[in-house]
């Protein structure tokens, strides 16, 4: 069995304080970090809502390699931003590294561009860690 | 790939249901939804097509109990069994830490399974994985039918055509009525889980 991604505490604990800081302190509802085979590597809510963290990183996983896949199709790379939109709540999904990604869901509260903003401070330091 | 998460104590390990369309995939896991409802705290989750047939996967987590300090979640997958869905296919066996093939023992279906069992085997090798060094269990589904008249493969000619290299553990089962759904999980979450233990001690 491959473990292509391994995590220590003292980096899970790092990676918390960073999502902390740079997001639910900003009001986002929930963070994920998942990797592509849908596993939950670090959750953390902000405590008004609680979601069904498995089954949405389940379907992030395979929602973002659909839509990588739609991407390579049309020539591109990949779409770097991926939104979705709803009337009360909203996803965002954001690269870490190869492998990781990261997802935001927050409210009406929240704009998107300083959201993408604060999401781009995140992984630029959770980048350092891993 | 398991994740192990070593502050809360957790290892998520990935079971994908493999097989042939039409061949039960998706009942084993409503079987087991069923029959386990207690222990099952989420919803399943299925992404379904016209027909109800499987577009992209159906997804039931589950947790199985502590091993070496460590609670187990277990997530169940299946893959869209249709031919054209390949794409899908493997982007759902990523990461895949265990397998069951879903054979359908119809007499009509015999090429089917060789096809989809030979698919599995090279969109493994895209990961870099083999067939014969991943935990794997068979399950010689719709042994029911027989009852119906409808001609069904023998046990042996299915071990024959599918099993002779691999030498896998298989089953004999009928997803429809629950037999040996439940005993071909246990058999798949055991292998998986005992080719982690090394790393969990």
């Amino acid at each position: 069995m491959d473990f292509t991604i391994e995590f220590d505490k003292q980096q899970i604990e790092s990676i918390e304080n960073i999502l902390q800081e740079e997001l639910i302190d900003l009001g986002v509802q929930s963070v994920i970090l998942m990797d592509l085979a849908g596993n939950v590597i670090v959750n953390l809510e902000n405590g008004d809502s609680s979601h069904d963290v498995y089954s949405l990183a389940a379907l992030a996983a395979g929602n973002y390699g659909a839509v990588s896949a739609m991407a390579n199709i049309i020539g591109e790379q990949e779409f770097s931003l991926l939104f979705h939109k709803g009337e009360e709540e909203s996803i965002h999904f954001s690269k870490v590294v190869e492998d990781l990604l990261l997802l935001t869901i927050f409210n009406k509260n929240v704009s998107l561009g300083f959201l993408r903003l604060k999401v781009a401070e995140a992984i630029k330091r959770i980048q350092v860690l891993i | 790939m398991a994740l192990i998460n070593p502050k809360k104590k957790e290892v998520q390990v990935k079971i994908v249901y493999y097989g042939p369309g039409r061949g039960g995939k998706t009942t084993n896991l409503e079987y087991i939804n069923k029959k386990f409802k207690k222990r099952i705290q989420n919803e399943m989750v299925t992404v379904k097509t016209y027909g109800d047939r499987t577009l992209f996967f159906d997804f039931l987590p589950f947790d199985i109990g502590e091993i070496k300090g460590h609670s187990i979640k277990v997530q169940l997958y299946t893959v869209p069994g249709q031919v054209k869905y390949n794409a899908t296919r493997r982007l759902v066996l990523r990461g895949v830490d265990g397998l069951v093939f879903v054979a359908d023992s119809m007499d009509l279906r015999r090429e089917m399974n060789i096809r989809s069992l030979q698919n599995l085997k090279e969109n493994l090798e895209t990961f870099n994985k083999s067939i014969f060094n991943i935990p794997l269990v068979l399950q010689y589904n719709k042994r029911d039918l027989e009852e119906e008249g409808i001609p069904i493969l023998s046990v042996e000619t299915l071990q024959r055509d599918m099993n002779s290299r691999l030498k896998a553990p298989s089953f004999a089962a009928s997803a429809v009525k629950g037999d040996n759904v439940a005993a071909t999980m246990k058999k798949i979450i055991a292998l998986t889980v005992g080719s982690l233990r090394k790393k969990l001690e």
